[in-house]
């Protein structure tokens, strides 16, 4: 029998939604209308003169190679840090939940790092793989590596994705964390002297149970690459060498901020947003389907 | 009365002193480390030799950020009075009409003497609109100079004295440092600047048509001549070699040179102050080099560094205040000292004169390179650069040398590219100005 709580009030509901309507609409719709608006626009860098250009914006950005190259790379960076956050944090969360001694300790440590800005975790993982001075790249060094991220455009995508996965995996720690914790434990002990051993337990029982986390996890993490990492690649790599890490989104923050072009900026914002709405359609659409709820 | 009841009485005073009806006026840099503290001691001395204003130097970022804080700023309403705004902002500048007030207009409505003679041509006409009329206030002009680390060459047997003047002697003292063990013989600092723009006008060949942008929007790239091209094949095969070693973009070479990993560079002259602080070994200041046999090379350089904007909307009495700060600033003796100082250009002849005359030059041999290059008889190809769209062009400088260094791209392709999507945006930003 279905328990549903049913409002009588016609303006109840919206009051309560008012707060939650209110930062979605300042902080979401908001923008959103702006970059739409801008993105139609051309202006100076003050603002003094706004001329209306229809879709030249983005005409400009078809013509231009290195923006369709850009498409590549952003896939390969995005897939990257989805994939590599999103196992990393399983493998510790599955340990972590194991612990018997010290759990807290360990727990508290790998949540850190969410709390690092990540202009600031750009900053630290250039440092210790500074070619020359970095504590890692000298190692690497010693063990008959060149590690050069400057000119060698493997190292530079290599270096970007590890900081943009260290500063999400406490992120996805948690919730697999949290996951795990729910998962009941008569289920395991069950398998268990069904005589299944902790591999078999875990693909057969804890990673579908977890396929809800592991799903929304995968949203939030795309999401996560497409549009949070601009300053971590602003720090560590500005794009380089050449253009081989200038995701789309470093792009959107270069144009519009370093070189102040407001309406190519907000072209590139709306075919962003327009990506990222896709995307997540097709991960509803398809990948939900093999989720278990 | 003891000691301490003294302080605290003295320090009450102070306190309690009315703070004079004083005008403050902002003033947003990017001046960071020695030249930061050459800034506020600029702001500092001002405001002791007169009570009337207080100048308020605020850091506000690298550059690039600084500009853009202070567009933010200014459309908010809140602007600072004075922007400092590096040479590649100054086209964006230019074009922003209504949102600055030109520094000529400022220094005659405070009723101060301002002669743009007075400065050095290659400076001022940089900061000149077509019309003749100055619009921003010189400040911090750098050119591109040569450092080369002494006890370095010494020790791989070079002659510690003599600095090599062409190309081919730079790619000679890198071997034979690097015969002796020296992992960086030569590492570039803003290479677009250094090895584009500077090395056009130091050949006297075009960088980009239009006088390099000075003389019309239409400008367009022109640095895939065949010297170009024969100059980054040269440097791409040094890097080949281990002869040239990339250190990154902007300034991020400058470091490697000071901690004596890298035994010379070619950046800007306003790095001086940083090597003459922190080296711990024996420098030298050079011009930079150049390719004997092409004909009318060496001829000058360009200016780099930055100049101060006023912006638009103040009050009167604060645009006063700008003009007294500026009219202090330019005095030879002030100009002179900062030169001493930063190794930032002296940009009037006087003070390049007066500096002359108090032997400066000759105590500190090679401070004197920057200006010399400076000073001479500029031709269309070497008065400047001054394009649209600036900062992004120097970006795909970066991108595409680069490509070069890492063995990507060959020089001619690499510089093709610059040119193709130069072009681009200098069309783009030929098109969004016309309108207005």
């Amino acid at each position: 029998m279905e328990k549903r709580v049913v409002f009588r009030s016609a303006w109840l509901p919206w009051v309560l939604m008012a707060p939650q309507l209110a930062v979605i609409g300042v902080f979401f719709f908001w923008p959103a209308a702006q970059a739409l608006l801008q993105s139609l626009q051309r202006a100076d860098a003050f603002g003094m003169s706004v001329d209306w250009v229809g879709l030249e914006n983005f005409r400009n950005l078809w013509k231009d190679e290195t923006y369709l190259a850009s498409f590549y790379t952003t896939a390969i960076f995005s897939i990257s840090v989805a994939v590599a956050g999103i196992s990393i944090s399983l493998i510790l969360a599955v340990f972590a939940d194991r612990i018997v001694k010290g759990a807290l300790a360990y727990k508290t440590l790998l949540i850190w790092p969410y709390a690092v800005a990540p202009a600031v975790a750009g900053v630290l993982w250039l440092f210790m793989f500074a070619p020359s001075v970095g504590v890692v790249a000298y190692a690497l060094d010693v063990m008959g590596f060149k590690w050069n991220h400057l000119l060698n455009g493997t190292h530079a995508m290599t270096l970007v994705v590890m900081a943009a996965v260290w500063k999400q995996i406490s992120y996805n720690f948690l919730f697999f964390l949290a996951g795990l914790q729910s998962i009941p434990k008569s289920l395991l002990e069950a398998a268990a002297i069904d005589g299944a051993r902790p591999w078999r337990r875990f693909w057969t029982i804890v990673f579908p149970l977890l396929s809800p986390t592991t799903f929304f996890l995968l949203v939030i993490n795309i999401v996560y690459a497409f549009f949070d990492t601009f300053a971590i690649i602003d720090a560590a790599t500005s794009g380089g060498p050449g253009k081989d890490t200038a995701i789309l989104v470093y792009k959107v923050y270069y144009d519009g901020f370093k070189a102040m072009d407001q309406g190519g900026s907000a072209a590139q914002s709306v075919v962003l947003m327009v990506i990222v709405v896709a995307l997540t359609v097709v991960q509803f659409r398809f990948v939900e389907k093999k989720v278990n709820y | 009365m003891n000691k301490i009841s003294f302080t605290a009485v003295a320090l009450a005073t102070a306190l309690v002193m009315p703070a004079q009806a004083q005008t403050e006026i902002q003033w947003w840099h990017s001046m960071t480390a020695v030249n930061g503290e050459w800034v506020n001691d600029l702001a500092k001395d001002f405001n002791a030799s007169q009570t009337k204003y207080k100048i308020v130097p605020v850091y506000k970022g690298q550059y690039p950020e600084s500009m853009t804080a202070a567009v933010a700023a200014f459309r908010a309403g809140n602007a600072p009075h004075i922007l400092q705004v590096f040479e590649v902002g100054t086209a964006t500048m230019m074009a922003s009409k209504g949102a600055i007030v030109p520094v000529a207009q400022i220094m005659k409505d405070a009723g101060f003497k301002f002669d743009p003679g007075a400065y050095i041509s290659a400076v001022a006409g940089y900061y000149t609109a077509p019309n003749g009329q100055m619009l921003s206030f010189p400040f911090n002009s750098s050119t591109t100079v040569f450092y080369y680390n002494k006890d370095a060459f010494k020790a791989a047997g070079l002659d510690p004295e003599k600095a090599p003047s062409s190309w081919p002697e730079v790619a000679l003292a890198a071997a034979k440092l690097k015969a002796n063990g020296h992992k960086c013989p030569l590492t570039i600092g803003w290479q677009g600047w250094t090895q584009l723009e500077s090395f056009s006008a130091w050949h006297n060949v075009e960088f980009a048509t239009k006088s390099n942008g000075l003389a019309g929007l239409d400008a367009r790239m022109k640095v895939n001549s065949p010297l170009h091209v024969r100059h980054i094949d040269n440097l791409a095969n040094m890097s080949k070699h281990g002869l040239f070693v990339y250190k990154g973009r902007n300034n991020l070479a400058e470091p490697t040179f000071v901690s004596g990993e890298c035994a010379m560079i070619t950046t800007s002259s306003g790095f001086y102050g940083n090597v003459k602080k922190n080296a711990k070994f024996a420098f030298g200041l050079a011009p930079l080099p150049y390719y004997p046999d092409v004909p009318g090379a060496p001829q000058n350089t360009v200016i780099g560094g930055a100049s101060l904007w006023v912006m638009a909307g103040k009050k009167p009495e604060e645009y006063k205040g700008v003009a007294a700060f500026f009219n202090y600033v330019s005095s030879p003796e002030v100009q002179s000292a900062s030169h001493k100082r930063t190794g930032y250009l002296p940009v009037t002849t006087a003070a390049f004169q007066l500096t002359e005359k108090s032997g400066f030059y000759k105590e500190n041999p090679g401070t004197d390179v920057a200006p010399n290059q400076m000073i001479r008889k500029v031709t269309d190809k070497s008065r400047g650069i001054r394009l649209g769209n600036y900062v992004q062009i120097r970006t795909i400088e970066d991108e595409e040398l680069e490509q070069v260094w890492g063995g990507k791209k060959s020089a001619q392709e690499a510089l093709d590219s610059i040119v193709k999507r130069g072009n681009e945006l200098l069309e783009r930003f030929e098109k969004d100005n016309k309108k207005g």
